[in-house]
């Protein structure tokens, strides 16, 4: 490989205390992220995979091995790693579509006000929602919330966008709609990003590189290209075939 | 079961007239929340009229058109809007430290562990005190003056704004947490910026509730003793008249206090109300 990886997760064990008992969420998870990847973890509920992205974010220390971005250690949130989440309440209700953008370039010291203004613009406009760039988040349905929340990230223009299961809580269609919309944003910006989901069709679709994590510890499986996976395989793979209906 | 074509309708793109009935002009005036309000307070002063004619005894219940028109002739006299006055500033400078004091021990608060600690303690030993009882202890410490009753005030305000605050600020969402941290807010940043606004709505019940704890204290500590440096305020004020058998002034004064309480809350919170988490879609 000629280039470097952009982000190393090297040996990653994760663990977190409850209140009667330490739980192991990844053990010894290895990957490597490169340049305008799209890097999809794939995994049943509760095998670690959103611990496992909050650690690339920043929030979680792990135990055991290292994650590194550009080979420097993570210690931290930063904005060099922006976060897309499930919930639709990851938009500031208090500011309207455009000021949650601006307010994310600004608090991050990333642009001032004027570029900040002219930039989220640029960006609402590339998600179809310019007509609402001066409405409260409480007034969108779930999908547009969701189309802030990727344009206000995309808006950061980080090193790595990291999406944790954005579509799930959206209905079917929405969902649909919203995949095809974030590959043709990938096609114009070829940005990197690492996308959580547990839905074995939205990682075929979404990645060309997939990581497959088994439960109770999550562990690395298998990571595949997805050019060529079908689903029958990897839910081979991941539930083994007996099980396979 | 019988064969069923399939259909297809044509849907129209064209840009469809509003489909809406006008209400009528009494359904527009009874949606408006004044409207209905003003009209509750019309009836009660009728009530309050018919019972104090037919009871007949000035001395008990005074008319209502008895306590208007005692309140307009203390209006005039310079009596009634003196001690408004002298209450309404002795209340802002209560409130305004008490709310200071506030703000620093939530900071504490939510900066360290043994802050919360010391918070969570304080608002328990003392949100139960009634601040009036604090009245004799601080006559004792402050003299009889502006000193004692703005600490009686404070006292009020504090434990009920800290204690809003500080909840208020737990139980801000974890995703807007994150949200902030994301983007590499410092602290006092963060503070501003995420956990105020997301704290609003329980702010804004402590900073109500605490106005009234200290409308309350501050009327009930004049009526204990309300003359300091020449000047009572509106409790002395209700007191005074009483003495002198004054009961349609004493009214005059009761419905003054009736009066600021309205048009604060009804001005002055609710349009802060309407401008944040109305807006937001936050009221709880």
């Amino acid at each position: 490989m000629e280039t470097a990886p952009l982000l190393s997760v090297e040996g990653v064990t994760l663990r977190y205390r409850t209140k009667d008992q330490l739980v192991t969420a990844t053990y010894r998870v290895s990957f490597q992220l490169y340049p305008s990847d799209r890097f999809v973890v794939l995994g049943p509920s509760g095998c670690g995979k959103s611990t496992l992205l909050k650690a690339v974010g920043g929030y979680i220390q792990p135990t055991e091995g290292r994650i590194r971005l550009n080979s420097a250690d993570v210690t931290g949130p930063g904005p060099d790693r922006v976060f897309v989440f499930q919930e639709f309440d990851q938009l500031l209700p208090w500011k309207t579509v455009k000021e949650n953008i601006v307010f994310a370039l600004t608090a991050s010291g990333k642009l001032l006000r004027p570029h900040a203004e002219e930039r989220a613009m640029h960006y609402i406009a590339k998600v179809n929602l310019t007509e609402f760039a001066l409405s409260y988040p409480h007034t969108l349905s779930g999908g547009m919330k969701q189309r802030v929340a990727i344009a206000r990230a995309m808006a950061m223009e980080p090193q790595i966008l990291l999406m944790d299961e954005p579509f799930a809580a959206l209905d079917a269609l929405t969902r649909t709609k919203m995949q095809e919309e974030l590959l043709q944003l990938w096609d114009e910006t070829k940005f990197t990003v690492l996308f959580v989901t547990h839905s074995i069709p939205e990682a075929i679709l979404i990645g060309n590189r997939i990581l497959l994590m088994s439960t109770h510890p999550g562990q690395v499986r298998a990571e595949l290209n997805s050019s060529g996976a079908d689903a029958t395989r990897i839910h081979e793979l991941l539930f083994g075939a007996a099980n396979h209906a | 079961m019988p064969e069923r074509p399939e259909i297809f309708y044509e849907v129209s793109t064209a840009r469809l007239d509003v489909v809406e009935k006008p209400l009528s002009a009494w359904e527009k005036l009874y949606d408006n929340g004044a409207v209905r309000k003003t009209a509750l307070l019309v009836m009660l002063a009728a009530a309050w009229e018919l019972y104090a004619r037919w009871l007949g005894n000035p001395l008990l219940v005074p008319t209502f058109s008895a306590t208007v028109g005692a309140l307009f002739a203390s209006i005039a006299s310079g009596a009634l809007p003196q001690a408004a006055l002298y209450t309404i500033s002795m209340l802002l400078k209560g409130y305004v430290s008490g709310l200071a004091i506030a703000a620093l021990l939530t900071a504490f608060a939510t900066g360290t562990r043994i802050g919360a600690d010391l918070l969570e303690t304080l608002t328990a030993m003392f949100n139960p005190l009634p601040s009036i009882a604090l009245l004799p202890l601080a006559l004792v410490w402050f003299g009889l003056g502006a000193g004692s009753v703005i600490f009686v005030l404070i006292h009020a305000v504090l434990w009920a704004v800290a204690l809003n605050t500080f909840a208020g600020f737990r139980s801000v969402s974890p995703t807007w947490k994150m949200v902030g941290q994301n983007y590499g807010l410092s602290r006092i940043r963060y503070i501003a910026r995420i956990l105020i606004p997301g704290a609003f709505p329980s702010i804004l019940t402590g900073l109500k509730v605490g106005w009234a704890f200290a409308w309350r204290t501050l009327i009930a500590a004049e009526l204990v003793f309300g003359v300091s440096s020449g000047s009572g305020g509106l409790g002395w004020f209700i007191f005074e008249r009483k003495n002198q058998l004054l009961i349609a002034d004493v009214f005059a004064g009761l419905l003054t206090v009736i009066l600021f309480g309205l048009l604060v809350e009804n001005l002055i919170f609710k349009t802060i109300e309407n401008r944040t988490v109305g807006r937001w879609g936050m009221q709880v």
